[in-house]
């Protein structure tokens, strides 16, 4: 079983990394981009855990571990 | 009084916070590992500055799980001083013992430099030694010292007197220009600046020492 989880910043908290790429990219003639929101992603490899159990587990983790609630969203995706 | 200073495996101002202590201020000190489940015998702890954990993750999220945590917590929660400064303050908003979080620089860059910072109240145990509006010179050098918190927060900070340091001239684009915190019971201080690294002349400035002898004062007339 493997999961993803991306963690982003959330929409209200500045994300000066994200604006420097994204002013970076229109500098090099990107013109249409109009807002990058950079963030982390976590591939996680889980054995002998059910698709419900994982789900469990890795929300658990994204939530306590992987993100900050204050500043930061998460999403998770199990996959087979 | 006895100092405690969390080592933890990136730690680099851990030996200025014990030199600051019991050099400069004659108090005890020693150094605490940051795998041991019980405190030693201390009346005060301090979280040093560093790269705890090579930052990785986040700027304090794993040292928050570190075993000497769960003591530190303890302390805390039965009136001990603790004092975490630069790391030791992401540290202690990543462990929920501060409200809101530091973030990356509103600048993008690491921020390494003396900063002028105003002593917002002398009400607490790290600031009664000074005077309220007294301006202080403390080096800075964080890339994530941008404090962050929802505007409740902020106004909650504000309301109980708890914004203990705020930028003259503010390096990193924190809300309010808050420099540095305590927490409800006023027994536990964040902030980003280095008091620890102006403790003596030869190191060009003691104005450092205000942090540290309000803290032994503190202890006296506890």
């Amino acid at each position: 079983m493997t999961a993803h989880v991306y963690v982003t910043l959330k929409r209200t908290v500045l994300d000066a990394q994200g604006q420097t790429v994204q002013s970076a990219l229109r500098g090099l003639g990107h013109a249409s981009i109009a807002d990058v929101r950079q963030g982390k992603f976590f591939e996680i490899q889980m054995n002998g855990v059910s698709r419900e159990q994982a789900q469990t587990e890795i929300d658990l983790v994204a939530r306590e571990v992987l993100s900050n609630p204050v500043i930061e969203d998460y999403r998770v995706l199990i996959l087979e | 009084m006895k100092f405690g200073v969390v080592v933890f495996p990136g730690s680099n101002c851990d030996h200025d916070a014990l030199w600051a202590v019991s050099q400069n201020l004659g108090a005890e000190a020693e150094f605490i590992w940051h795998d041991s489940r019980k405190l030693p015998a201390v009346d005060a702890v301090i979280l040093p500055g560093g790269f705890s954990y090579g930052d990785y993750l986040r700027c304090g999220a794993i040292a928050k799980f570190s075993p000497v945590m769960t003591a530190v917590k303890k302390f805390a929660a039965d009136g001990g001083l603790v004092a975490g400064i630069c790391n030791g303050f992401q540290i202690l908003t990543e462990a929920g013992m501060l409200p809101g979080a530091l973030i990356r620089n509103k600048g993008q860059k690491f921020v390494c430099r003396p900063v002028e910072l105003e002593i917002a109240t002398t009400n607490s145990p790290f600031t009664n030694a000074g005077h309220k509006g007294d301006h202080v010179t403390f080096p800075v050098a964080h890339g994530e010292g941008c404090y962050i918190a929802d505007e409740q927060t902020l106004n909650q900070l504000e309301a109980e007197d708890r914004v203990l340091f705020r930028y003259i001239d503010n390096p990193n684009g924190s809300m309010r220009n808050i420099a540095g915190i305590c927490n409800a019971g006023r027994n536990v201080l964040g902030m980003m600046p280095h008091p620890e690294r102006v403790t003596e002349p030869l190191m060009g400035s003691s104005e450092g020492l205000v942090v540290f002898r309000s803290m032994i004062s503190a202890f006296a007339t506890k």
